[in-house]
């Protein structure tokens, strides 16, 4: 199939557009922008669906035509390959999702038209940064998917969401300094920004101490954009402040397309991988998993003890993505790379479908009982059924019970471990996988069992929210069949031949 | 390559203002800081000893020694990005500041990491 390769730009052409003429048009037809930007989420689906699964190959397209001059790419270019797609794919399902569950729940805030101006740059950065080929770009799509959730985490202007998006600014403001510094670092090694010629250029030289401390700065910055464990301290604080189908999009996506992506995308395809990095990120990714469940066990309101499960789920797949750096880089058989990768990248689109759902979820306990402490609630699994269903689904989901998609993500990066004689992590995973259990049992309990703590004058959630929470319990049981081998061919495989070529990355630029 | 390690120093004075202040301008203007130390080191990154600024003065001998541009239009970059990190840290310092009647972050503590 043929396809002009200018319509990977309407990614982040379409929301902005949407972003500002949302205010325009909801002047002249009050209450259009809701429409507006769930048509938009959903026309960005469509299209990540059609360009993903009809057009295997990679688009390769320079903004503003500026050609390569022999073999060095000038000007800015964007990509779109096998692990942008899947990414892509994973941002605008779970963007669709929140947009959809927002036209009811956002009803109850004052200035819904900014909600959506914010929501639609949010997206936009996202779909930006994953569709970059050049460092610096992405940094700038980042810088704007980023301002836009400071300003959704603070948009209900209570104290402690003031605060919490506040914390948020200044962490994540030196997270993208420290970004920003090796970025500078690279340009002064190399002198060029694009990833795949940095790619080709790093590739003739050997990983000196110039190049290792470049990548402790960039883990260090990405650790803070993906909460692992000893940067983690801002994202419990945002992520519960927030209203929930921001939650949703923050915990889901924001966190992988921001963090955890750009991890991959540099650390396997852009600099040699290197046993010791290999080592930093996996124990990083371990310490996140162990540390963020127990934190979980701990919390009494809702929205935290997600957040804190957010922190141990994410911890799964950075312990994924250093299991299948180092196999890479001690030179061992690539299908042991191939099973680790597949894991993380399933765990990782698992994760922001049932941790989307379970925060669509909390929002609609919240919605109908306006408390977020567990110790106030009880017994509603009898005024809302169709709540209490999803969020089962979603916390057997998280906790990894067979038929549900959690299970089999979790068990491809076991027994990747084992497969690889790393007991230890093997084990973690498992021991992990008990306490995640454990919280989710609380949660359960505490807040749909037991005597009802309210008398009730409260019913079911609106239309818009129960659809929407629905569809992402259809997508929990399906997603279950991305084990089936001849369907993971279709999602996961072109995601993971990108990961698996590692330097391969650069020869599909132009001019190299 | 002392003026690399200046750059550093200052990038690590913002860090430390950051971590020990405990009003929320100071927090502001340390992380001004260190965006500012950057900003200097992709300066220095792009300059070339004895460049000019990159024009073309003269369309017959375009190739004089320049330093690169690149690296400005980064700083121009990140300055409007630094300008929307202030303007947005400001902001939310002054809504605490009208909730809690303080800069102190040490009564601003609704919230336990």
């Amino acid at each position: 199939m043929n396809m002009e390769s200018w319509v990977i730009t309407l990614f982040f052409v379409l929301p902005f557009f949407c972003a500002f003429v949302n205010p325009l048009a909801d002047r002249i037809f009050p209450g259009v922008q809701r429409v507006l930007t769930t048509v938009m989420t959903f026309a960005l689906l469509i299209l990540t669906i059609f360009v993903c699964f009809y057009h295997q190959q990679t688009i390769v397209y320079a903004v503003g035509g500026w050609k390569p001059v022999g073999s060095v790419p000038i000007g800015i270019h964007l990509v779109l390959d096998g692990l942008s797609g899947f990414m892509l794919l994973m941002i605008n399902l779970i963007g669709f999702f929140s947009a959809f569950y927002a036209i009811d729940y956002m009803k109850e805030y004052t200035g819904g038209k900014y909600f959506y101006v914010l929501i639609c740059l949010m997206i936009a950065g996202m779909n930006g940064v994953v569709l970059s080929g050049d460092l610096f770009n992405m940094y700038v799509f980042m810088e704007l998917a980023a301002k836009s959730s400071y300003a959704l985490v603070a948009f209900g202007l209570r104290k402690d969401e003031l605060e919490a998006s506040f914390k948020y600014q200044v962490l994540g403001g030196m997270a993208s300094l420290l970004i920003l510094f090796g970025i500078t670092m690279l340009y002064w090694k190399t002198s060029t920004l694009n990833m795949a010629d940095i790619s080709n250029l790093l590739q003739n030289s050997d990983n000196d101490a110039f190049i290792l401390f470049v990548q402790l700065i960039l883990i260090t910055g990405f650790g803070v954009k993906s909460a692992l464990i000893p940067f983690h301290g801002w994202l419990p604080d945002a992520h519960s402040s927030a209203p929930s189908p921001v939650s949703a999009i923050l915990s889901g996506v924001l966190i992988k397309a921001s963090g955890i992506y750009i991890l991959m995308r540099l650390f396997i395809n852009v600099f040699h991988p290197d046993e010791y990095i290999a080592l930093v990120i996996a124990t990083l990714g371990g310490v996140s998993m162990f540390v963020g469940a127990l934190l979980a066990v701990g919390a009494l309101d809702v929205k935290r003890l997600l957040a804190y499960s957010s922190i141990s789920q994410v911890g799964y797949v950075v312990m994924g993505l250093g299991l299948g750096m180092t196999v890479i880089a001690k030179g061992e058989d690539a299908s042991a790379a191939a099973l680790t990768f597949t894991g993380a990248l399933f765990h990782m689109f698992n994760h922001s479908v049932f941790k989307g759902l379970l925060f669509l979820n909390a929002g609609s306990v919240e919605y109908a009982t306006g408390a977020r402490n567990m110790k106030q609630m009880g017994g509603l699994a009898k005024y809302m059924p169709v709540t209490f269903a999803s969020t089962f689904v979603a916390s057997m989901s998280i906790v990894g019970i067979p038929p549900f998609n959690g299970f089999f993500s979790k068990l491809l990066i076991i027994v990747a471990a084992i497969n690889g004689e790393y007991y230890f992590r093997a084990a973690l995973g498992i021991i992990v996988g008990v306490i995640t259990l454990v919280t989710f049992v609380k949660f359960q309990v505490y807040t749909f069992y037991g005597k009802p703590a309210f008398v009730s004058d409260f019913g079911e959630s609106p239309t818009f929210m129960k659809i929407s929470m629905i569809s992402l319990v259809v997508l929990c049981f399906v997603l279950s069949i991305l084990i089936i081998p001849e369907v993971r061919s279709l999602v996961i495989d072109p995601a993971l031949d990108t990961l698996l070529e590692t330097n391969g990355y650069s020869t599909k630029m132009p001019g190299s | 390559m002392t003026l690399y390690l200046l750059c550093f120093v200052l990038f690590m004075v913002g860090i430390y203002g950051v971590l020990t202040r405990r009003n929320l301008i100071k927090i502001v203007i340390s992380l001004t800081i260190m965006e500012f130390s950057i900003f200097l080191m992709l300066a220095l990154v792009g300059y070339v000893s004895g460049g000019q600024a990159p024009l073309v003065l003269d369309p017959e001998t375009p190739y004089v020694q320049v330093v690169d541009p690149l690296p400005q239009a980064m700083v121009l970059t990140t300055l409007v990005i630094a300008l929307a990190t202030n303007s947005m840290l400001l902001t939310m310092a002054i809504r605490l500041y009208k909730k809690y009647g303080t800069f102190d972050i040490r009564k601003i503590n609704e919230l336990k990491g």
